[in-house]
């Protein structure tokens, strides 16, 4: 149900501890990049039906940004990261 | 079969025997001028405002469950036109317009009640946010009125006025704004629509959209191909899976919204109640349950049901407006899918494909805007021009940089 987050810093943590940011699919354009660039980073959103990705900020705990990845559907959570690790692991 | 009191009588003095259905259950053509992808009330009224306003009565409304299922069966059924921006407010007040005609013009009972619609403000701030709003009505001619605390304490006395973190001030109060039988709609406008010949085909579902030379030609689905002149998505919270089937991309993202509703109890609650310290929102519906909301869960979803914890937290803020509600039982909690747009206001508008309309990003406040959508989406797919009160709701206002974002929250749709 996403009620319960297992954060890598603090354990298993119930959902209200923390600040939901959004899709963390979208990767930042470099600063001299198209103007679509920037509109499909800012405003368009895939919205998959399933798996996907979400930035979740634990402000009420570490203060570290997660990459949450769960079902949009079954609210399913399958694995929860530090962003940072998500963005070595992505090579970003 | 025209409905009256006088077709009350004749049909009593038959034993109610010979209503006959609302809505034909035909089978799908093998090709319609326009289809229209999503039989909730956006399309329902697109397809009735496309017959009767301008002339296109070869018409299909595809429905992938049945009518009444999605969104227009799980609002809290509010109606008003109280925005602010420009943008806005023009649209909604259109919207309020038609509703305050809607039961003449569809011959059905929709049960429209102007009990007014009143938003509550905690503090010197917010009153003056409050007051450019009213100011901001007026402007584009929509009455306004701001009551301040003695006046409010006697039109609703049984608010928690002393509350130590959030004491009520006042309020703004659109008194032509209120409720509408949320079926009633979906049922009227479909009605309205079958009778000017438009074919309403439910547990029909779109698995993908058929496209030659760059302009669409009709649809797959689970009863077959239909061919189509235009197609026309009103899809909701499911708008970005069907854009998919013809690759659009859209600046949306799907989310869950909870309301509930308690058992009947006798008349208590008379108007449309908002509370500001939070954003909750509660009426009586005519059966006498409170029925009440708040914001969003939070997370991107897809599933008609809620969090237990964004219920917990509905609940406070109700119970912190009106502390009576503590003893109220709630019978009944649901939950409806989104479509949240990045500024947080709707998208009426063409598509980069030549003969395919989008009607979509309505987020939490789609209902009221039911008539307005359908009539100017309607009058977007007939003359293949944007209505003058819709100008402002297009999809490239997000590249050109004129995003309509009522509440100011900049491109995050979990916090519109």
């Amino acid at each position: 149900m996403a009620s319960l987050i297992t954060c890598p810093h603090c354990g298993v943590r119930p959902k209200e501890e923390f600040a939901i940011r959004g899709d963390a699919s979208c990767v930042r354009p470099e600063p001299l990049d198209s103007d679509e660039a920037w509109h499909d980073y800012v405003y368009v959103r895939a919205n998959p039906r399933g798996r996907a990705v979400e930035h979740w900020h634990h402000i009420a705990g570490c203060r570290r940004f997660l990459v949450v990845e769960r079902d949009t559907a079954t609210h399913e959570v399958y694995s929860v990261a530090d962003a940072a690790e998500f963005a070595r692991r992505a090579e970003r | 079969m025209r409905y009256s009191a006088f077709s009350i009588v004749r049909n009593a003095l038959s034993g109610n025997l010979n209503w006959k259905p609302h809505w034909r259950q035909p089978q799908p053509k093998s090709h319609y001028d326009v289809i229209i992808i999503g039989g909730g009330g956006h399309g329902l009224s697109t397809a009735y405002y496309l017959a009767k306003e301008f002339g296109v009565k070869n018409v299909a409304v595809l429905e992938k469950g049945y009518l009444g299922s999605g969104n227009v069966g799980r609002n809290t059924t509010i109606v008003r036109s109280n925005y602010m921006l420009p943008g806005n407010e023009p649209f909604y007040e259109f919207s309020m317009k038609l509703w305050e005609g809607l039961e003449q013009d569809l011959n059905y009972n929709v049960m429209l009640s102007q009990r007014g619609v009143i938003m509550l403000y905690h503090s010197d701030a917010q009153r003056d946010a409050y007051v450019r709003r009213g100011n901001a009505m007026w402007m584009e001619g929509v009455a306004a009125e701001l009551i301040e605390r003695e006046q409010l304490k006697k039109m609703i006395p049984f608010l928690n006025y002393d509350h130590a973190r959030y004491p009520i001030l006042g309020g703004l109060l659109q008194r032509r704004a209120g409720t509408a039988r949320h079926d009633a709609v979906a049922w009227g406008y479909a009605r309205g629509a079958d009778r000017h010949g438009v074919d309403i085909i439910e547990h029909c579902e779109v698995t993908g959209i058929r496209r030659e030379n760059g302009r669409v030609t009709g649809v797959e689905t689970t009863k077959g191909f239909i061919g189509c002149g235009k197609l026309a998505l009103a899809a909701a919270g499911n708008s970005s899976r069907v854009g998919e089937m013809a690759d659009l991309k859209l600046p949306l993202e799907s989310h869950v919204l909870q309301a509930f509703v308690t058992e009947g109890l006798k008349p208590c609650i008379d108007h449309v109640i908002v509370y500001g310290g939070g954003h909750f929102y509660i009426s009586q519906s005519d059966k006498g349950g409170l029925v009440f909301g708040a914001e969003i869960d939070g997370y991107a979803s897809y599933a008609q049901r809620g969090n237990l914890a964004t219920a917990e937290h509905v609940m406070e803020e109700g119970v912190a407006m009106i502390p009576g509600l503590s003893r109220v039982r709630v019978l009944r909690a649901w939950g409806g899918v989104m479509d949240m747009s990045m500024d947080g206001s709707p998208i009426i508008d063409r598509t980069s494909i030549d003969n395919l309309y989008l009607n979509c990003g309505w987020c939490y406040g789609g209902f009221k805007a039911t008539p307005a959508s359908g009539y100017c989406f309607a009058h977007l797919i007939a003359k293949n021009d944007t209505h003058p009160v819709a100008h402002a709701l297009r999809l490239d206002r997000f590249a050109r940089g004129y995003a309509v974002d009522e509440a100011g929250a900049g491109p995050q749709p979990n916090l519109h």
